[in-house]
């Protein structure tokens, strides 16, 4: 079957529409946290204030502060924006996968495209979902926003730059439909592991700052820091999504041995990149066990759940490209 | 509490207490295990072996010996994926071991080119899995009493767990309890009640399949180990590379190489037969940007099963092998193989047919010999010759105007050869690589003015060699298949295992373990009204056991309503209620 060039232009296009979308969303999302931040810190002032006024300690009250309510403004324009921006980037998939007359998730640029388009709808399920109740301790996780756009931002202007290949048929090896089962639970891994690892991220830091200010330190900077969650409850956020993570890996595992049985008459090779799928999925267990082993916890755990994606990374960028193997994914 | 870390560390973190931390009792009412470290705590009294071996165990199975040989487990399989493996590329191995000539020994005797079935690697998950038999299995027996032990009685300051929530129902205290355990059984709560005189108390329980999620996974990876070591034992692979027109049988001295496992033999190979009709190879030639990717590879066979049984004709693809009873034939690689015919000084046919040449690049420049050791030259003396050269099946030149082969399909063939005479080295009872010419006894034959004779023929061509060495004729080209035979026992047992850890995986993970009490009181002076307290307990993270808490209280409330009106629920955490403590925001705050 021919490829369709103009609808595969199209697709380019709206992806570049996307991106735009996605830049004026993040720069939405920072102006919220940075505002958040002043206004944490001045209310803070506040309650200290009239608690001194009081004559007694700053301590929490029963009752709900006093403000009014903050008018997100710059939240919700960072929302809508997005909103917009993952609707371009699904026309983007979809049209692509048209051009082609199959799934859009072929080679390196495909496993992008698709890849942070799952991310983008991920992100917006859990704000739904989050008003509601679960994620985030049931609060708002629009804090995650930028934390979201940002490396979707990133992935997206790498996989044009170095990995983009124009739409194009499959080679032989790769067209099955396990590639339709496989890299796709595989490239839900991927995206859930990618926004767990910001979680993670935050939490760490929230914790030094945590620290600090335990201590009586004085931070300095990244004032944004202050209007997101403790870091016991990015800590939280952080372990299910890896959690979720780590049964996609396990299901990426299983069908990609599947699919090696029927391609390569054998269930498991070592192949470098098996290989790879195989340290990521152990270290993730090294996370989770850590989780549950005294003096491994929190941030011990937290490191792991780092070089985790660090493997996910190397697996993607190095192993892909630089390391012989059976896998003929890279498509550059 | 001198505890191993082998036991839940969220027991500890939440507060989630049985019996068997709270007063020292397991629950299945043995005494507590000794401490960690035995009597020789002060360092006088050397260990007995005995107990030095207990304490050797209890490490071995601890929580962080097992995280500790999981990383290491990481970290042994990187060099794998850096270093060429035997099992899947020998040649890279044998090239490495060329272009590193210090270190290439090195790795070699650090097992570093099997790293997958060396003896560090084996120790590593051997000791990992004896760790995990090790720690699953006294789990499992706990657990397994714990299915049948009955939920912890109520504590008596509800109100000092993490969710905690209250109501003034009007109800009798009777049919306000009798309404909570109406309330909890519905949630698929395991419960006691205690009714107490002006009252009592319901202690729930859920969510054991957390733990039955946990051993499932943790036995299923053991399956899974045995399932692939039964595999490795018993399995045998065979590759073979077949011309169109001729053939594959079910005997391992045919074929180009067999290996097996410890018990695998030669007989366990099926008697079929195959026949290759047809390959058919298709290359982009259209779209520009992917000008010579490959589109197709397809194997028109024959096949049966046994000499006499019926034939059948079957496509072997990429992705689509061809099964029979439990041994599984792909096809691994094609090629070209250009049918060659010699004749001798003395006039006779000596070989006609195709030589598979081995492609070694995308466009498959391929590289093959062809070895004659039965000729006799024109004077009538027998004569061994040799012939090595290139085929391109698109023959062009590059800038530095060598000619290479420009796209991967038969567009301009071309066979560039140059010949030898000489001792062959066939009879020396060493066998031999058919794809590789030893030159080491050889001569170059050569075009009378000191440069090696070449031989350049395109399809129908033919040349004579000099000396009365023979002529060399170029027919025409015809296509191979490699096949890979495979036999893999275990793999659906493997399959089998692994989806069953995954269903354990996800069980532990996401049922939630949940304990819910409620507490009944009576109201001074008002026998129609009662008090009710319903406090959880999670373990480990669990975001709904809020919901839980207040939807018994709230399906209670419905259950005793009617005079219920104005029976607001109070909570007494307000400040952690729905108000982050760190941004002063609630969730409706939003845009
Ligand atoms: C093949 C090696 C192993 C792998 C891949 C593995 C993987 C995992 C994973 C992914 C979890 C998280 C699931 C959960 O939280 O319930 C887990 C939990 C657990 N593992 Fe392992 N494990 C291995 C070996 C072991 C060993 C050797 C032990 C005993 C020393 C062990 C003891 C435990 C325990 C006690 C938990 C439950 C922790 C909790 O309840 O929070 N595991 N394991």
């Amino acid at each position: 079957m021919s490829i369709d060039e103009n609808i595969a232009g199209l697709s380019n296009v709206l992806l570049y529409s996307a991106m735009t979308a996605y830049l004026g969303s993040m720069i939405g999302y920072a102006a919220d946290l940075a505002d958040g931040g002043k206004e944490i810190r001045s209310a803070g002032a506040r309650r200290e204030a009239a608690a001194a006024a009081a004559g007694g300690s700053p301590v929490l009250t029963k009752t709900r502060p006093e403000a009014p309510p903050r008018r997100r403004r710059a939240a919700a324009v960072g929302t809508s924006l997005f909103v917009l921006a993952a609707l371009l980037h699904v026309g983007s998939v979809v049209a692509r996968g048209v051009s082609v007359h199959r799934v859009p998730w072929g080679n390196m640029y495909e496993f992008a495209l698709t890849g942070t388009c799952v991310v983008a709808i991920a992100y917006l399920i859990a704000v739904v979902r989050a008003r509601r109740a679960g994620l985030g301790g049931g609060r708002d996780v629009r804090y995650l926003g930028l934390f979201v756009t940002a490396p979707v931002l990133a992935t997206l202007g790498i996989a044009l730059r170095t990995f983009y290949v124009d739409a194009a048929q499959l080679v032989p090896a790769l067209d099955s439909y396990w590639l339709i089962i496989h890299v796709f639970v595989a490239i839900l891994a991927t995206a859930l592991s990618t926004i767990g690892f910001s979680a993670v991220v935050l939490q760490l830091v929230q914790e030094r700052r945590e620290k600090r200010r335990a201590a009586g330190g004085d931070v300095r900077g990244g004032a944004f820091m202050d209007a997101l969650p403790a870091s016991v409850e990015l800590e939280r956020t952080a372990f299910r999504l890896q959690a979720v993570g780590f049964v996609m890996w396990t299901f990426t595992l299983i069908a990609g041995a599947v699919w090696a049985q029927v391609a390569w008459n054998r269930y498991w090779n070592w192949d470098s990149k098996e290989v790879w799928t195989f340290i990521i999925w152990v270290v993730y267990a090294c996370y989770l066990h850590a989780r549950s082993t005294r003096g491994w916890d929190g941030r011990r755990a937290a490191y792991l759940a780092c070089l985790a994606f660090g493997c996910i990374l190397f697996n993607y960028l190095v192993v892909n490209i630089f390391f012989p193997g059976l896998h003929s994914y890279a498509g550059v | 509490m001198a505890r191993t870390d082998g036991t839940h560390l969220d027991d500890l973190r939440d507060g989630y207490r049985d019996g068997q931390t709270s007063d020292g009792q397991s629950s299945d009412g043995q005494p507590p295990a000794p401490p960690t470290r035995p009597a020789a705590a002060g360092g006088a009294a050397p260990l007995a072996p005995l107990e030095f071996l207990r304490y050797c165990w209890r490490q071995l199975t601890s929580m962080r010996t097992a995280l500790f040989l999981l990383m290491l487990l990481a970290v042994a399989a990187v060099p794998g994926s850096t270093f060429p493996q035997e099992n899947n590329n020998p040649s890279g191995v044998a090239t490495w071991i060329a272009d590193h000539p210090t270190a290439g020994p090195w790795v070699e005797r650090l097992q570093g080119f099997h790293v997958y079935s060396s003896a560090w690697f084996s120790a590593i998950y051997l000791l990992l899995f004896i760790s995990l038999v090790g720690c699953v299995l006294p789990r499992a027996r706990v657990h397994l009493a714990a299915l049948r032990a009955r939920p912890p009685r109520t504590p008596t300051r509800l109100s000092r767990l993490p969710e905690h929530a209250e109501a003034e129902v009007a109800a009798s205290p009777e049919q306000t309890l009798e309404a909570a355990r109406a309330a909890l059984r519905k949630r698929r709560f395991r419960l006691d009640v205690h009714a107490e005189a002006g009252g009592g108390s319901v202690a729930a329980e859920r969510g054991h399949h957390r733990e039955t999620g946990n051993l499932l996974f943790h036995l299923s990876l053991v399956g899974l180990l045995l399932a692939v070591a039964a595999g490795s034992l018993f399995s045998y692979s065979g590759q073979r590379l077949v011309t169109v027109g001729s053939g594959l049988v079910g005997t391992v001295g045919s074929w180009d190489s067999f290996s097996g496992g410890v018990w695998a033999s030669a007989d366990d190979v099926p008697p079929f037969s195959l026949t290759l009709d047809r390959m058919d190879v298709a290359f982009e030639a259209q779209q520009t940007t992917q000008i010579g990717e490959p589109r197709q590879f397809a194997a028109d066979v024959s096949i049966s099963d046994a000499p006499g049984e019926p034939v059948r004709k079957e496509t072997i693809k990429v992705n689509h092998p061809a099964e029979l009873d439990g041994t599984q034939i792909s096809l691994s690689g094609n090629g070209y193989a250009p049918v060659i015919t010699y004749r001798d000084g003395s006039g006779a046919v000596v070989k006609s047919g195709p030589v598979p040449f081995l492609p070694q690049t995308a466009n498959y420049d391929s590289t093959g010999v062809v070895k004659l050791p039965d000729a006799t030259d024109a004077a009538g003396e027998p004569v061994q010759v040799g012939l090595r050269g290139v085929f391109l099946p698109s023959a062009t030149v590059d800038a530095s105007g060598t000619p290479v082969s420009g796209f991967p399909d038969l567009a301009n063939p071309l066979l560039i050869m140059v010949a030898f005479t000489g001792d062959l080295g066939l009879d020396d009872g060493v066998a031999q690589n058919v794809y590789e010419l030893d030159d080491s006894r050889l001569t170059q034959v050569s075009d009378g003015e000191g440069r090696p004779f070449a031989i350049r023929l395109v399809p129908g061509q033919s040349l004579e060699l000099p000396d009365g060495l023979g002529t060399v004729t170029f027919d025409s080209v015809e296509r191979f298949a490699s096949f890979d035979v495979r036999h893999t026992p275990g793999q659906r047992e493997a399959l089998v295992f692994a989806l069953l850890a995954a269903t354990g995986l996800i069980l532990s993970l996401f049922v939630p373990r949940r304990r819910v009490w409620v507490r009944v009181r009576a109201v001074d002076g008002d026998p129609g009204a009662s008090r009710l307290e319903v406090a959880g307990l999670a373990r480990g993270n669990d975001a709904g056991l809020r919901e839980e808490v207040e939807g018994v209280l709230a399906a209670v409330q419905a259950a005793t309503a009617g005079a219920a009106a104005g029976s607001v629920p109070v909570r007494d955490d307000g400040e952690r209620e729905h108000v982050d403590a760190g941004t002063g925001r609630t969730p409706e705050e939003g845009s």
